[in-house]
C-alpha cells in the first residue's frame, strides 16, 4: 500500500468530524480530529466510554462516514469511495473486535477462510492460505473445532487470523482484549507484537487500560469527548502526561500511590506551622537516583524521606517514579537541585 | 378393520404426505427470497428499501390473515388457472403453497434477525457485497432457526390439508371427516386422528434433529 504522499502516515485523519441523527437529536462524537498514524507502528487510542473511540477507527475501514474532513489509507480516500473501491480497500485493513464476531457455523478453519472466499481466492488456494494462518496463531490442532468449543483467547487468534487473511497492511483493534482475562491478554498482545515486527503490519488499537498500550503501543492518542486532546510517543506520554485526562487513566497503572496515612493527611496547601512537601519525582531512562538523592541530602543539607517508589518499563524503556518529602520550606530548593540534573518533579502537596 | 379401508387410510396417508411435501418445497423455495429481503431491507439495513419493505409486509400480513378455508375458496380461478382443475389432491396444493410462503417467509425473516450484527460488521470489514453477506453469512448464521421453522410449517400444513376437502382435495382429513364424521364410523376418525399425530411428531422430531445436527453453537449448554 502506497502511504499518504503529504504526511507519509498509513492512516490520516485531516479535520474529521462526525455527528449521528437519531429521533432529531444530533449527537456530536467526533471534531475537528488531525490524527496521522505512523506506517508500521502500533498506535493506541484511549479515552472513555463514549469518547468517540470506535467512531473513529471505524471510519479507518469506511464502517462509518465522515460528516466533515477526510480519512485516508494509504493515500486512498476512504469516506468518498463507494461499491467496489471502497471493498477494495477493506481488503487491504483487517479488523478484530471485542466479541471475535466469528461463524458459529464454520471451523476455525472456515471462519480463516471466508474473507478469502469473499474476494474470490480461488478455492485450493484459498484452503492453503487458512492453513497457514492458523499455524501461524497457533491453533494447528483446532484448525476443525467450532468457536463454540475454543476459549475468548483461542477465538481472538481465529479473529486476528482471519483478518490478516487477505493480506493487510493495517490491523483494526477494537478492544479486542477487553473480554479477555489478564493473563490471556498477554498472549494476544504479544501475538499482536510478533505480527506488528514480523509483516510490518500498521495497528491502530482502541482500548480503555493503559497497561495494554505501555505494554505494545509505540504511539497514543488520548480522545476525549470526540477531541484528541494528546497524543505523541507511549513513553512521552506516560512520562510526561500533558492533559488531566491522561493523567487520569495513567494514576492507576503507572507508578505508585502513596500510603493510605500520608494520602489522607495531605492538603494542596502548605498548612500553617510546620509540615512537609510531598513531591512525585519521575526519573527517565536507567538514572539511578538513590546517589542523587544521597547527594542532594549532602549538599543541602536536606532530611529527605522516601515514601513510596517503583521502576517499570515502556517498550524497552526503563521509567521510574519516586515520591519523596521534604520540609516545606526547602521545598523549592530541593526541586530546583532536581530539575537541573534532568529529574521531572512535580508536588503533590503538604501534610503537618 | 377391512382391507378396503386399510388401503383408504394408507392412500389418505400418501396423498396428505405429497400435499403436504409439495406446498413445503415451493414454500421454502419462495420464502426463502422473500423471508430474506423482509429482513434484509428495512431501515439501514443491508439492502436498505423501507418503502419496498413496507408494502411487500402488508401483502404478507394480508395473506396470512385470510383464514385458509377462505383463502382455498377465494383464488379457486387462480388454481384453476395454475392447476388445470380447481378439483382434486393436485388442485388443493396451490392453496396450500399460497397460505405456505409467507408464513415461510415471516418464519426465515425471524430467523435471519436473530443473526447477530457482529457478524454483519465484520463481512462488511471484510469487503463483502450484500449478495455474499446473505450467502456466506446470513443464511449459514440463521441455518439452525430456519429448520426449526420450516418444521413448525409442515406441522402447520398437515393441519391445513385437512381442511381441502372443501374443494375435493383428498387425504387424510377429508377421509377423517367422510367416512369419520358423515357416516359415522369412529374407528376410521380414530385411525385418522392417530396417523395425524404420529406423522405430527414425526416431523417435529426430524426437524429438531436437523436442526440440532446444523447448530453448532455452544454444545457444551444444549446437553449434546
Ligand atoms: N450509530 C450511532 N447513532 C447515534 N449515536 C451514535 C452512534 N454510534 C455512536 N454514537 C454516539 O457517538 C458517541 C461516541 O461513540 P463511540 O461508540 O465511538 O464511543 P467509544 O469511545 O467507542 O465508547 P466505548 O468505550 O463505550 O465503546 C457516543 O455518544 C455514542 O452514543
Ligand atoms: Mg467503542
Amino acid at each position: 500500500m502506497q502511504r499518504d504522499s503529504t504526511t507519509g502516515a498509513a492512516i490520516a485523519f485531516e479535520g474529521v468530524g462526525k455527528s449521528f441523527t437519531s429521533k432529531g437529536r444530533t449527537v456530536t462524537a467526533l471534531e475537528g480530529v488531525d490524527l496521522a498514524v505512523a506506517p508500521g507502528a502500533i498506535t493506541g487510542i484511549i479515552g472513555r466510554s463514549g469518547a468517540g473511540k470506535s467512531t473513529l477507527l471505524r471510519m479507518v475501514n469506511g464502517l462509518e462516514r465522515p460528516s466533515a474532513g477526510r480519512v485516508t489509507v494509504g493515500g486512498r480516500d476512504v469516506g468518498t469511495a463507494r461499491g467496489a473501491t471502497l471493498r477494495e480497500i477493506r481488503r487491504d485493513v483487517g479488523m478484530i473486535f471485542q466479541h471475535f464476531n466469528l461463524l458459529s457455523s464454520r471451523t476455525v478453519l472456515g471462519n480463516v477462510a471466508l474473507p478469502l472466499e469473499i474476494a474470490g481466492v480461488p478455492a485450493a488456494e484459498t484452503a492453503r492460505r487458512a492453513k497457514d494462518l492458523v499455524e501461524r496463531v497457533g491453533l494447528e490442532t483446532l484448525a476443525d473445532r467450532y468457536p463454540a468449543e475454543l476459549s475468548g483467547g483461542q477465538k481472538q487468534r481465529v479473529g486476528i487470523a482471519r483478518a490478516l487473511a487477505t493480506g493487510p497492511k493495517v490491523l483494526l483493534s477494537d478492544e479486542a482484549t477487553s473480554a479477555l482475562d489478564p493473563e490471556t491478554t498477554q498472549t494476544v498482545l504479544r501475538l499482536l507484537a510478533d505480527i506488528n515486527r514480523d509483516l510490518g503490519l500498521t495497528i491502530l488499537m482502541i482500548t480503555h487500560e493503559m497497561a495494554v498500550l505501555r505494554d505494545i503501543a509505540s504511539h497514543v492518542a488520548v480522545i476525549e469527548g470526540g477531541r484528541i486532546v494528546e497524543e505523541g510517543a507511549t513513553y512521552d506520554i506516560f512520562t510526561r502526561p500533558a492533559h488531566p485526562t491522561t493523567r487520569s487513566f495513567l494514576a492507576g497503572v503507572t507508578g505508585v500511590t502513596l500510603p493510605q496515612f500520608i494520602a489522607a493527611r495531605m492538603q494542596l496547601d502548605p498548612p500553617a506551622g510546620p509540615s512537609r512537601e510531598v513531591i512525585r519525582i519521575t526519573f527517565l531512562g536507567a538514572n539511578a537516583t538513590d546517589p542523587l538523592l544521597a547527594e542532594m541530602s549532602a549538599a543541602l543539607g536536606l532530611e529527605v524521606n522516601i515514601l513510596a517508589g517503583a521502576i517499570e518499563e515502556i517498550g524497552a524503556q526503563p521509567f521510574g517514579n519516586l515520591l519523596i518529602s521534604v520540609a516545606a520550606e526547602r521545598g523549592p530548593e530541593a526541586r530546583h537541585y532536581l530539575d537541573t540534573r534532568g529529574q521531572r518533579t512535580e508536588v503533590l502537596g503538604y501534610v503537618g | 378393520m377391512s382391507a378396503n379401508l386399510i388401503a383408504m387410510l394408507a392412500e389418505a396417508t400418501w396423498q396428505t404426505l405429497y400435499m403436504v411435501a409439495v406446498a413445503t418445497v415451493i414454500g421454502a423455495l419462495c420464502g426463502l427470497p422473500v423471508g430474506t429481503f423482509l429482513a434484509c431491507s428495512r431501515k439501514g439495513e443491508l439492502l436498505s428499501a423501507p418503502l419496498v419493505n413496507k408494502v411487500l409486509g402488508i401483502v404478507v400480513n394480508a395473506t396470512r390473515s385470510v383464514p385458509f378455508i377462505i383463502l382455498v375458496v377465494a383464488i379457486i380461478p387462480f388454481t384453476r388457472m395454475v392447476a388445470g382443475t380447481s378439483i382434486g389432491t393436485t388442485a388443493a396444493i396451490v392453496p396450500l403453497t399460497i397460505a405456505a410462503i409467507p408464513f415461510i417467509a415471516r418464519l426465515i425473516e425471524n430467523a435471519i434477525r436473530e443473526v447477530d450484527s457482529g457478524l454483519i460488521e465484520a463481512a462488511r470489514a471484510m469487503g463483502a457485497t450484500p449478495l455474499q453477506i446473505i450467502a456466506k453469512v446470513l443464511i449459514p448464521e440463521a441455518l439452525p432457526g430456519i429448520t426449526l421453522g420450516l418444521t413448525l410449517a409442515v406441522v402447520s400444513l398437515i393441519g391445513y390439508s385437512a381442511m381441502v376437502g372443501a374443494v375435493g382435495g383428498e387425504g387424510l382429513g377429508d377421509l377423517g371427516i367422510r367416512y369419520g364424521y358423515q357416516r359415522f364410523m369412529p374407528d376410521v376418525m380414530a385411525m385418522v386422528v392417530v396417523i395425524l399425530i404420529v406423522m405430527v411428531q414425526l416431523a417435529q422430531s426430524i426437524g429438531e434433529w436437523i436442526a440440532r445436527k446444523v447448530d453448532k453453537r455452544a454444545p457444551r449448554n444444549r446437553g449434546a
